[in-house]
């Protein structure tokens, strides 16, 4: 039998984490079916659990001028009611799973748990998503994308929790978010898109996609977005072309039970193709 | 293992048990409480579903630790209420019934936007109810039952 413990403090946390090996949980909504075993028997945890839903402390969401501050305890469902969330972020999460999945799970817990389809974290590598991570005696930084090493792989020590995530804030023109599933609530993703630009001026300001269930993470190329920004919005459309191909290959999806590699890469290269089109529609 | 004490349709309960067991296991083994049931269990069909805290969640996806000292009430506990005679008699009229096994998670769904939000729209109803699937189909006699609830309650939510 495992020796789980209800953490109701950050302090008390971070101890426990820094003197034993702990799997971390929050809203259990993914732990509990990924361990769960035949109804009535135990759930099949192979290591001792530290709870962490009951630390209000970590339940908020708060702005400053530069950015957005989401305690990594803090419930979808506040997330989706709160007037300071990005419209993009309010999208993805609406589609996220239902209600009464939203009520216990956490954007923290979507991160944690790294999975190539993890429906918030095509929006977040978007949004240059930070991660605050605390240890007992420690404090640090570290950008999303740099914290997701492959799939369900983090870079998390043994006696560190996510405390924080910080959002710097944008102002894009326009944003574009796709989730494609076989149901809109409760499903795992075949794949997903995020997408936002600015324009000033006729000029591409900001070029932002990031393209999800493709890889082994999410995909986003600061190298092509760079190629695309400063242009006109004429010029973009002219190159269309170009900015696709150069996605290509960076698109590599797998075959499994939710669909194949060459329906998501299909669907892939129409959604960019889709949200160039709005671009130029605007 | 270790103490748990929530409150549990209105009395505050306390036990000592594995605090990684699903709060479904629990409602059901050690309270007998049968209104939540195991359709999928994992979260995708709402049978399971309580409140926690006057919020839906699926008890098959909640482990009994994140439930400590917070307040839990099922279908057997909220049809004590007026607001669940208005739902019961709601769902009757507009023959939102049919085999039953989806109709506890699907008041329960019914009870957590109404709480939230007395005058919902149609819009509002069916994505209050996208975690709850009626193998029957029955969806829009539920959406129209829903609808005459929050009419005929007025004042209530």
């Amino acid at each position: 039998m495992v020796k789980s413990l209800i953490a109701k403090s950050l302090n008390q946390a971070l101890e426990a984490l820094d003197n034993h090996s702990y799997q971390i949980v929050a809203g259990g909504t993914d732990m509990l079916i990924q361990n769960r075993s035949h109804t009535g028997m135990p759930i099949g945890y192979k290591q001792d659990i530290i709870y962490i839903n009951l630390i209000d402390e970590l339940n908020y969401i708060k702005e400053d001028k530069e950015n957005i501050y989401i305690g990594a305890n803090t419930r979808l469902e506040t997330i989706l009611e709160s007037d300071i969330t990005p419209k993009i972020l309010k999208d993805v999460i609406l589609e996220m799973a239902s209600p009464a999945i939203r009520h216990t799970a956490t954007l923290a817990g979507n991160i944690g748990n790294a999975s190539p389809a993890g429906d918030s974290l095509v929006v977040l590598y978007l949004l240059d998503c930070k991660l605050e991570i605390k240890s007992i005696n420690n404090t640090r930084t570290v950008f999303l994308k740099d914290f997701i090493t492959g799939v369900r792989k983090i870079a998390l020590n043994n006696n560190e929790l996510i405390t924080k995530l910080i959002i710097p804030k944008t102002n894009f023109t326009n944003i574009y978010f796709r989730k494609v599933g076989p149901r809109l609530s409760d499903a795992i993703s075949k794949l997903s898109f995020a997408g936002g630009y600015l324009i000033e001026n006729n000029q591409i300001k900001d070029l932002r996609i990031a393209l999800g269930a493709v890889y082994i993470t999410i995909i986003r190329s600061r190298e092509i977005e760079k190629e695309f920004i400063g242009i006109t919005v004429d010029e973009l459309v002219e190159n269309k072309e170009k900015l696709i191909k150069a996605y290509e290959p960076l698109i590599k999806p797998i075959d499994d039970q939710r669909s194949n590699r060459n329906y998501r890469k299909k669907v892939a290269l129409n959604l960019i193709k889709e949200f160039i089109s709005k671009i130029e529609e605007a | 293992m270790a103490k748990i004490k929530f409150k549990l349709n209105d009395k505050t309960v306390e036990l000592e048990s594995d605090i990684n067991r699903r709060l479904l296991d629990v409602l059901r083994d050690d309270f007998s409480l049968t209104g939540p049931k195991e359709g999928c269990g994992e979260g995708e069909c709402g049978a399971c579903a309580v409140l926690l805290n006057q919020k839906i969640v699926n008890s098959c996806c909640t482990p009994l630790a994140n439930v400590d000292g917070q307040e839990i009430v099922t279908i057997e506990g909220f049809s004590k209420t007026k607001r669940y005679q208005i739902i019961k008699d709601a769902f009757s009229e507009m023959g939102g019934v049919q085999c039953g096994f989806c109709t506890p998670g699907m008041v329960i769904a019914a009870e957590s936007l109404l709480n939230k939000n007395p005058h919902p729209t149609d819009q509002e109803i069916r994505i209050a109810l996208s975690g709850n699937l009626c193998r029957c189909t029955g969806y829009n006699m539920i959406v129209k039952a829903i609808k005459k609830a929050a009419k005929d309650g007025e004042g209530l939510w």
